[in-house]
């Protein structure tokens, strides 16, 4: 199953210069940045700015509507729901921010490994990509969530990191094969350059953007597998507060007290949507054909 | 053309796809039961209960699911795998049923809504994919890649409830239940076959939407994408230059070249259409294999947790080999 992703469909001209000029040169770049800055501003800053007592529950306000007092309502226990979202956002972009640099730092070293080194040893390392492909990295996720320990937010960054860099490392495979017949990387070679070396100076860097964009989209992908897994149950759970915990609380209220399940799915589909837009935005400026292909 | 496609190479190169899958399924079934043994432990179950369950019981609970941890786990995991092949038995669950019954109870219940949410999605994914290419920068295709942006933002489980939001504003318009979306059928539901079969089909028709709609948001970017590439070239414009109608020429010279990296595409994107099928039937409470995963891993239940694992490496690795029999029906060169 080695698909042409879009993505490596679109990695061929890595190399151009001004990466950044190109892909600021389009309004969805400011757009997906700026919805990106905010989102991740009001999580890590925003608790800061919270008084001690913000989730103390209300006795006067149990499962009210969103007024001027509770912006986003209270809950059945009279917890103020923006106090809870903008804690629980906290969590889930620290999970996020922790699992996909690990997840893309995962699928740089294996993919340029498995694809520059080649032999036997790449081809080793493409079956146990496959073998991890064969069950999707959610049931794993699962299966793997008693070793978690529930409160703590790391368990689950580095759990979602371990099963979400696959894909990518097969991208970064069939770009590093090509890059072994370029001349600057035989003139390394042939220069005496060690294998670790020419994948420092030469494979990697020229991976970079590619490497960037998976950044990006791993970030939000990474926000929305938290909030599934915390959904079920699992991942991080109570009495820590992460979106997903938010949801799983809120879903059986949404038909009947709706704001305790849209306000944080709300920030949730937000935060995941302003990483695609963004990534979406950099693919473009790589794209060598230029605009909008999807 | 059936002729030409059941050619011996082909027949050579498939076969030698089934035996990689089938190799690769052993080992990911393998590791799959000995990663659930490792995570869970099948004693904690028994530990904390008012009156304390003797430690014979427990041991013999344990032996009796060949699950006990005194025995090593290479020989644990040979026992089951014996087990699996002689008798096609996952073996017991912890609630003393056998694994391979319940999976068997439950399979087709997630079958349906998978495959029936697969194809429309892929259908549906096409269709709007192939639009937005032929109708790019106009608003059929900047309305249909905005939309596919945000399912793709969207969890499976706010799409589901969304659609339960929906659905019951449409009940409470019309007065009566429509559309019911908890289940799969109305319990005690009095009438014939077809008013059983009505009501199955009713309660099928949000879950299959949601899967439909995700699976179609994905596979709509990459049609788009892959269209692109072909409308700008040559051998499109030398089909219009023979004087083919230009909607017959992307039709069959467009649409066709995309269908062979498309049916890899979808074979990729498998694992995330499954995934998001489980979720889906947890949100509106189905007992499918969704369910029976995470009910196995909240029970400790280690042969239902690699039973669960085992069936959906079958369902990825089967959908990988009709990409394979699809992509080399459609494109000679991938035949050898």
């Amino acid at each position: 199953m080695s698909a042409p992703t879009a993505l490596a469909a679109t990695a061929g001209d890595l190399d151009r210069p001004g990466l950044m000029r190109r892909t600021f040169a389009s309004p969805r770049a400011w757009v997906g940045a700026g919805a990106l800055l905010a989102v991740v501003a009001w999580g890590l800053l925003g608790s800061l700015l919270l008084p001690a007592d913000a989730t103390a529950p209300d006795p006067s306000a149990f499962a009210r509507p969103p007024s001027a007092e509770h912006w986003f309502g209270t809950t059945d226990i009279g917890q103020d729901l923006f106090a809870l979202t903008t804690l629980g956002l906290r969590t889930s972009l620290a999970v996020a921010l922790v699992a996909a640099p690990l997840a893309t730092a995962l699928a740089a070293l294996v993919g340029s490994v498995a694809g520059y080194v080649g032999g036997r040893v790449g081809r080793l390392l493409v079956w146990l990509i496959d073998l991890a492909l064969v069950l999707p990295s959610f049931y794993l996720l699962v299966l793997v969530s008693p070793l978690l320990g529930g409160a703590s937010w790391l368990g689950a960054a580095l759990a979602i990191a371990a099963f979400g860099w696959m894909v990518m490392a097969r991208v970064v495979r069939g770009q590093a094969r090509s890059l072994r017949e370029r001349d600057f990387v035989r003139a390394a070679v042939y220069l005496g350059a060690s294998t670790s070396q020419v994948l420092r100076r030469h494979v990697l860097p020229h991976l970079a953007s590619l490497l960037v964009v998976d950044l990006t989209v791993g970030v939000g992908a990474a926000v929305l597998t938290e909030a599934t897994l915390g959904w079920v149950g699992l991942g991080v759970t109570a009495p820590a507060v992460s979106l997903g915990t938010l949801l799983a609380a809120g879903s059986p209220a949404a038909l009947t007290r709706p704001w305790l399940f849209w306000f944080p799915a709300l920030v949730l589909v937000w935060a995941v949507l302003a990483t695609s837009v963004l990534g979406d935005a950099v693919r473009d400026a790589l794209d060598p054909a230029g605009d909008g292909r999807g | 053309m059936a002729g030409r496609v059941a050619s011996a190479p082909m027949v050579r190169f498939l076969a030698r796809r089934l035996v990689g899958y089938g190799l690769v399924g052993v080992v990911a079934t393998l590791a799959g039961y000995v990663l659930a043994s490792l995570t869970l432990d099948p004693a904690a179950r028994y530990a904390g209960r008012t009156p304390p369950v003797p430690p014979d019981v427990i041991t013999a609970r344990l032996a009796a699911m060949g699950v006990d941890p005194q025995v090593p786990l290479v020989v644990r995991t040979w026992r089951w795998f014996v087990g699996l092949l002689a008798h096609g038995s996952f073996g017991l669950s912890t609630r003393g049923d056998p694994v391979t019954g319940e999976i068997a109870a439950r399979a087709g219940t997630s079958l349906r809504l998978l495959l029936l949410g697969t194809v429309l999605g892929v259908l549906l994914g096409m269709a709007i994919g192939v639009w937005g290419a032929t109708h790019r920068h106009r608003w059929p295709d900047r309305v249909s890649t905005a939309t596919s942006l945000v399912l793709l933002a969207v969890p499976a489980f706010v799409l589901a409830v969304a659609a339960m939001a929906g659905a019951t504003a449409l009940n409470n318009a019309v007065g009566r239940t429509v559309l019911p979306f908890t289940g799969e059928y109305t319990p005690g539901l009095e009438g014939g076959a077809w008013v059983q079969l009505a009501d199955r089909a009713a309660h099928l028709v949000l879950p299959t939407l949601c899967v439909a709609l995700a699976g179609a948001a994905v596979l709509s970017l990459y049609q788009r994408a892959a269209m692109l590439d072909v409308l700008s070239a040559d051998y499109l414009r030398t089909a219009r230059a023979t004087g083919l109608p230009w909607r017959a020429a992307v039709l069959r010279h467009g649409v066709r070249v995309t269908l062979a990296p498309m049916s890899t595409f979808v074979a990729y994107s498998f694992g995330l259409v499954l995934t998001g099928a489980s979720i889906t039937e947890l949100a509106f409470s189905w007992h499918g294999m969704g369910e029976y995963l995470v009910l196995g891993v909240a029970d400790r239940d280690v042969n239902a947790a690699a039973g669960t694992v085992a069936f959906t490496a079958v369902l990825v690795l089967g959908a990988g080999l009709l990409a394979d029999v699809l992509h080399a029906a459609l494109d000679p060169r991938a035949r050898t």
